[in-house]
Parts: structure tokens; sequence; C-alpha cells
């Protein structure tokens, strides 16, 4: 069974007007279909107002289809009395590390969702525990969140939601507001998570550098999802992906550019160490 | 300036005082407060100097830590010493312009800075040892039976909670608001009182559209993370006396009883009689 | 203006549990015109440093000059001193309060005691500076996109008619769309007004197109100061404090380990593209 299933979903934001009036605006999310397996690494790419984040908000039940359907871990969003199934289901991180931290130390903040969920004091000592350290942060727990770094409080949001033991994370633009150490610190955990405890992760950013370990990726624009595939097959349409205003990794752009001017390439290079080994494939046989 | 503030600063520090139960740092900071105001003799301001130096030992507070608290409050105390010093009648020791010190001025005006100083001391240490969040946990436990009388004591204490989570923030936040300003040429020292009030716009408008945004973003992510209240909730740290709080509280006592028998027979003449 | 920094030194919270060195021996010449890419992570004491530039910080030990006449000496007249070199804080948009854009942007004029035909001439003027038209004037700054805001608030800085632009991480919690229309805004800015600017980054990459120079910061030091290219040769120490140099620099330098007979001070991807492609082409012809 997929743990989230999204059919022809629709929504549209309210807006009031000075008269209180109110009147539907545009689409946000324009007719997304969209299905996640347990276990998959799923990333979801676009620019701010493509709509991926109010579509992220539709995971948790924040937010509910304005038309078509959406099933959590196989609850349909919009049935009330399923809410709290669907939240312990699908956890969520958000993009402000400030903004979601509720507790004044690291480990009283891990214990918020647990201490919602009415568990026995040892069993959240032991999720906390267990989840701090799982994001490499357990020696920070008696530590304020105010004097850690961006990437830490991040890591810290992380534990807060896993505690919980959701089938599957969305971390909504966690890195936009991160430095490069941040972004890769928070990536990197997310990553773990997903290949160590099999938790199944979305990941909604523009940053195309965090999708390549991605299993499957969905480019959104304009409220509708307008590729979806494997990195691989994602970063071979470099100039689709330019006409979106994304951004190329600057290997993949690289690579681009060669084959631009008549050098014979494989589409769609992710990392270094291939360009590197591409290009040296290409010298060694042209000295030979 | 901003920065002096100890309010919900919490030192990290391995000591008894740290590890009490907050219930009982609550009951202590205020009886010892009121004891502060009740008895005024010098011995009893002797044993409550004891008490306060020896505590702040204990907690292992440095002390620079402590008398910090107090510069934000200095003009408050220097306006009460103030009004004691010239405003108590009584045998007048001199005369300054139109300003009569007398000898019970002067002895009001001393016993008041003593017990400001202390009061912020006091609860100084009670804020510096305990966690913000054990300490709304003591109130909400602590003051329980009020629910009986309707008052929302959870919503409160999960309240001030948040509140002193972002204190820290906002500050931080209200100082970057300020150099933004400034760097655009904002004055916010010269001026008449409408002057100054009216240089406060383009700081507190910011101020509290961000706010506004964090209470938004944190109340999603409250709701994300199962938050409904206050029932059915569990707690990770659950309040339970332990003998050491228990000891604490028979302290208490028995610093109530010192107290009392100080301010009855540890009169300044006693002690003098004792020197002589 | 020139800027001229000597021995500069900042520690916050002299005397307290608190203190800590945020720079340490700052010497630096940024002549006029120039731009300059200020690279480190957080707390390397980029920033700051770039609020000694405009007065807001007071150093403990030191000396800034502009134009030869220190800073900090008696009298020295700030406002004047802060219309000059313009700072743009890292998410600007969190300063705006007016209800509409035009007046949130005549802010500073306005501080500056100008007149009202004067105020609104320069504000005009700045908005068109960063491409926001007729239409946005009345709007309010509120109601407007996250890269909209952000130019109104280096609109607001612009009216001021600073000589030299300080940035501060101008991109941060942008998309790609939205950081490469104020980078081009920021070199425009610099082309067409020949105002000296200095961009605050964590990003070699981001600023290795535009910059004539990179200032590295760390720990309070600068510890890199030179061309791009130049300052991207010392991959390793880059690596070692957490920085990188933009990757196709890499790309090439580990070519060049492979033994390629290439220059491995590339910058951009166009340079490299063209950089491999050469090599690769009289490869074929032996």
């Amino acid at each position: 069974m997929s743990i989230i299933k999204i059919k022809d979903m629709i929504y549209r934001y309210l807006k009031v007007d000075d008269e209180g009036n109110t009147q539907m605006e545009e689409p946000a999310v324009d007719g997304v279909d969209l299905e996640v397996q347990p276990g998959e690494f799923i990333a979801i790419l676009g620019h701010n107002g493509s709509g991926k984040s109010t579509l992220a908000k539709h995971i948790n039940a924040i937010l509910t289809p304005t038309e078509g359907t959406v099933w959590v871990d196989g609850h349909d969003t919009k049935d009330v009395s399923k809410l709290w199934q669907i939240r312990k289901a699908a956890g969520m991180v958000f993009q402000n590390p400030d903004n979601q931290i509720i507790g004044t130390v690291v480990d009283e903040d891990v214990a918020f969702g647990p201490e919602n969920m009415g568990m026995p004091t040892e069993k959240i000592r032991k999720r906390v525990e267990e989840s701090l350290k799982a994001v490499e942060m357990w020696e920070y727990r008696s530590h304020s969140p105010n004097k850690l770094s961006g990437g830490q409080k991040q890591r810290v949001a992380i534990a807060g939601v896993i505690a919980m033991h959701p089938k599957c994370i969305v971390l909504d633009e966690p890195t936009a507001m991160l430095d490069p150490n941040g972004r890769h610190e928070v990536v990197e955990t997310a990553l773990k998570l997903n290949k160590e405890d099999g938790v199944t992760v979305l990941l909604i950013t523009h940053y195309m550098e965090e999708v390549i370990h991605a299993d499957r990726v969905f480019v959104m624009d304009q409220g509708k999802v307008v590729l979806q595939g494997t990195p691989r097959e994602i970063f071979s349409q470099v100039e689709t992906l330019r006409r979106l205003r994304l951004d190329v990794p600057q290997v993949t752009m690289l690579a681009y550019e060669l084959k631009k001017r008549g050098i014979e390439l494989p589409d769609g290079i992710l990392s270094l160490e291939e360009l590197r080994s591409e290009l040296n494939k290409l010298a060694g046989g042209k000295r030979v | 300036m901003l920065k002096d503030i100890t309010l919900g600063q919490y030192y990290p520090a391995d000591s008894v005082v740290h590890k009490l139960d907050p219930r009982v740092k609550l009951l202590w900071t205020l009886v010892f407060i009121i004891s502060l105001f009740v008895f005024d003799s010098v011995g009893s301001y002797l044993v409550a100097s004891l008490v306060l130096f020896g505590l702040i030992r204990l907690s292992k507070v440095p002390f620079s830590f402590i008398t910090k608290g107090l510069k934000p409050i200095l003009v408050l105390m220097m306006i009460t010493v103030a009004f004691n010093l010239f405003l108590t009648p009584g045998t007048v020791l001199v005369t300054v312009w139109k300003l009569k010190i007398t000898e019970e001025g002067l002895k009001a005006a001393g016993h008041m800075a003593v017990r400001l100083i202390y009061l912020v001391m006091g609860s100084s240490i009670m804020t510096l040892t305990t966690t913000p969040t054990s300490l709304t946990d003591g109130m909400e436990k602590g003051l329980r039976f009020m629910r009986t009388f309707k008052v929302p004591v959870h919503e409160i204490a999960m309240m001030m909670s948040i509140a002193l989570r972002f204190i820290p923030i906002l500050m931080d936040e209200t100082d970057k608001i300020m150099k933004a300003q400034k760097a655009r040429c904002a004055d916010f020292e010269s001026g008449n009182i409408i002057q100054k009030a009216k240089s406060l716009v383009p700081i507190l408008v910011p101020l509290f559209i961000s706010a506004f945004r964090r209470a938004n973003d944190l109340a999603m992510a409250m709701e994300a993370r199962g938050y409904q209240g206050g029932e059915g909730r569990t707690r990770m740290y659950p309040l339970c006396y332990e003998k050491r709080d228990r000891m604490a509280y028979v302290v208490l006592a028995l610093y109530v009883v010192v107290m009392f028998i100080a301010a009855r027979f540890m009169t300044l003449k006693f002690l003098m009689g004792l020197v002589g | 203006m020139n800027l001229r920094i000597e021995h500069l030194e900042y520690t916050y919270g002299a005397g307290t549990v608190f203190e800590k060195n945020a720079l340490k021996d700052v010497h630096l010449e940024i002549p006029e015109g120039q731009f300059v890419g200020v690279i480190g992570h957080t707390g390397s004491g980029k920033s700051t440093l770039m609020q000694h530039l405009n007065g807001l910080i007071r150093p403990t030990g030191g000396t800034i000059y502009a134009d030869e006449e220190d800073i900090f000496r008696e009298g020295s007249d700030m406002k004047k001193l802060r219309s000059r070199v313009g700072l743009v804080f890292q998410y600007p948009e969190h300063q705006l309060f007016e209800v509409s854009v035009l007046a949130d942007v005549q802010f500073g004029p306005k501080n500056l005691g100008l007149s009202q035909e004067e105020m609104l001439e320069r504000a005009v003027e700045a908005l068109n500076m960063v491409g926001l038209d007729k239409s946005f004037y009345d709007k309010s700054p509120f109601e407007l996109s996250g890269g909209q805001k952000r130019r109104v608030a280096i609109a607001g800085i612009l009216a001021m008619k600073p000589e030299v632009l300080i940035l501060d991480e101008p991109t941060a919690g942008l998309d790609p769309k939205g950081r490469d229309e104020i980078l081009d805004l920021v070199a425009q800015l610099h082309e067409k007004q020949h105002m000296t600017i200095l961009l605050v980054s964590h990003s070699m990459e981001d600023v290795a197109n535009y910059v004539d120079r990179i200032i590295v910061m760390n720990k309070g030091r600068v510890m890199l100061d030179d061309e791009p290219a130049r300052v991207f040769a010392h991959r390793k120490e880059l690596e070692e404090v957490g920085l990188a140099a933009p990757q196709v620099t890499y790309v090439c330098q580990q070519l060049k380990e492979d033994g390629w007979d290439i220059s491995d001070s590339v910058t951009t991807i166009a340079e490299a593209a063209d950089e491999i492609a050469r090599v690769l082409k009289t490869c074929s012809v032996e």
C-alpha cells in the first residue's frame, strides 16, 4: 500500500477583501497526482510560488484539498476523526528553525510530540534519546536551542518529529534559511534516516544539489507537476530546468556546455567523479 | 542594554539548587521575598544575607551573573530610595537646598535598597537555576488547585513558557531591526518625547509583523506535532518530590523560625551588646 | 570613496563570560569602484566587519578611514557616513514598515532632512534602479513577493545615494530565480552607477561570476584576499575552514592532477567548458 496517495488535487486559497467578501484565488496546486511508496526518498522541486509548500501542508492535514483527495497511510485527510492518525503517520519539519522549536531546552523540545501522544515517561525518555542520537545531537540535549547553529536547530526539529515514530516525514524547505554547512547537515540527516531507518522522506526544496540522492524527483511549476523521474532523468533536461529558472548543479551544467561544444558525454551527469572519469575516458580514448 | 536582562536566562550548572523541584524553588522565593518585607531588624537582614549568599554559592552561578540582573532596575531603585530618603519625616540630619534628610529617612532608604536588591537577587537565583520550562511546569502543577476556579492553568503555563523561549529571539530581532533602521539614518536619540516615540514606529511595526509571523508558524508546528491542549499530555520529566526537596522544605521552615527569632531578639542594641 | 581599515579589533562583551573576539587585526583597503566578494561561513566575523564600515559598531581597537578621515573621530557626522556607505542587512525586507512602497523608500532621504521634492525624486530614481515601476508605488510593501520586498528594501538604501554599497547575504532565502535577479541587479549598480560594492556571501559560486576580488574571512581574520582565480587555487585551505571553491574549479584542478594540460584557475562554467574543450581538441589533433 502506498503511504501517500494524492489524486486530482486542487487547492485554492481563500482571499478575504476589505469588505469581508471571500473569493477563491487562482489554484495554488492545480491537479496533482502523486503516489509515494514506503521507504522512498522523494524530492519536490520548484521555485517560490510553484505550489510545492502548499502541497506539503496537505500531507499533514494542515490544509485539505479544495478538490480531489489526499490519503495518508490510508486515511482521507478530509476525515476529521482521522486527524490524529494522520499527524502521527506524517511528521513535518518547517522552514524557519526558530519558529518550530517549542521547548527551551533541546531534549524538552524533542519530548513535546511524544508528550502530546500521552506516552509514559520512560518511553518518552527512550524515544528522545534514540531520536537525538539518530540526528547526532545527543550531546546537545541540555543546551538551549538559541545557542545552536541553524543546521543544528533543524536537526533538533527533525528529532522532534521522528520521536513520534512517523511512517513518513515531510521536510518543507528545511534548508532555505541555512548556510552551506547547515544545508549539508540537514540533507545528510534526512538521507541517513531514509537509508538506515527506512523512514519515507519527502524533501521539498529549491536547491538542485539536494535532490541528487532522491529516488524520484517531482518538479513543480505553477501548481502543476511538470517533470518527474529519477534525478538522472531530470538533470538530463537542462533546457527545461533552465526555462523553469531552476538551478542546475555546476557539474551538470558544465557537462551540458561541453556537449554543446561537440564533446560526447552521457546525459544527466550528477557528480564530480562521474564527470572526471567520463572526461578521462574521452581523453584516454583519443590519446590511444 | 537589552542583553542585560537576566530574566529567563538559564545558567546551566550541576548543583543542588539546579536539581531542586521548581515548586520548592517557587515557594522558597516567595517566602524569602515576603520575609524581607515582614521582618526588618539588623538581625533578620543578617540571616537573610547569610542564606542568600549561601544559596548563591550552592547554585554555582557566578556572582556577576546575579548582580547583572540589578542593572535594569537601577533607576527604579534609585527613585524608591530617593523617595524614602527625602520624604520620611523625623529628626533632620542634613538639609540640602529644600530637601531634608532625616535619620528615619536614611534608615528607611537603606532598608528599601537592601530589600529591592535582595528581592532581585533572590528571584534571579530561581530563574538562573530553573529552566523556564520546569518553572512553568512547577507553576502548572503547584497551582493546579486553581483549576477548580476555572483558571486555565495549563494554557497560562504554556503561554509563559513560549514567551520565555521567544524573548531572546525577539530581542535579537529588535537589535537587528534597530541597526537596519540606523543604517537608513534613523535617529532614536534626539528630539522630545513625542519625536522619540514616533521614531520607534520603524522598529515596532517590523517587530510586530515578525512576532505575528512567528506565532503563526509556531502554532502550525505545534499542531503538526499533535498538540491539543493539556488534556491527555504526559511529561518526560514529571515533577515528583525527592528527599532533597523535602529537606529543602524543612530548611525553609527553619529559615522562617530563625528569621522570626532574629527579628525579635537580634536587634541592633542586642548585637551592640554582644560586641561591647 | 576609498576605505582603509587598519588593525581593526572587535571584542564582544569584554570582561564577561561571553567574551569573544569577533575581529582580530584586520587590515584592508577598498579602493573606489571595486566589486568585492566577502566570503566566510556563519560566525567568521564578516557581518561584524561590515557593520563597522558604516559606524554601526564601534571597534574596540584600530581605525577605519573613509577618504583618509577616521570615521570615529570626534564630531564625525554618522548620518552622512551612513548615507555614503549604504548597508543592506540580511533579510532586509524585515525592516519595511511604511504603508506604501514609495513612503518606505523615502524613509532614508527623510532622515537626511531632504526636501519633499528631493525625497520623491530620489525614491523614484532608486525604485527605478531596482526595476520596480510606477504600479508598485502605492502598494503596501507587505503584499509583495519575497523578491520584490527585498528590492524595495535595497531601494531604501539606494535612495540615500551611497558611494559604497554593502550587501549582507542579499540572496539568503531566495529561490534561484530571485537570487539571479538580485545578483544581476547588484552587478548593474556596479557597472552603471559605478558604486563600490561589497557583497557578503557564503557561496563562492554566487560571487565568482561577478566580483573583481574575494576576501575570505575566518575566525575574525582575513584569511585570503586576492582575485577570484587565485583565491580558489587555495582549495585545501578553503576546505579546511568549511568553504569550497566552485565545483568547476574542482573539476579542472582534478583533471590537472590526472595529467591534463589544463589551467586550474578557472572560476566560471563557460571558462571551464572552453578549457576542457580546448584540451580535448588538441588531443584529437595529435
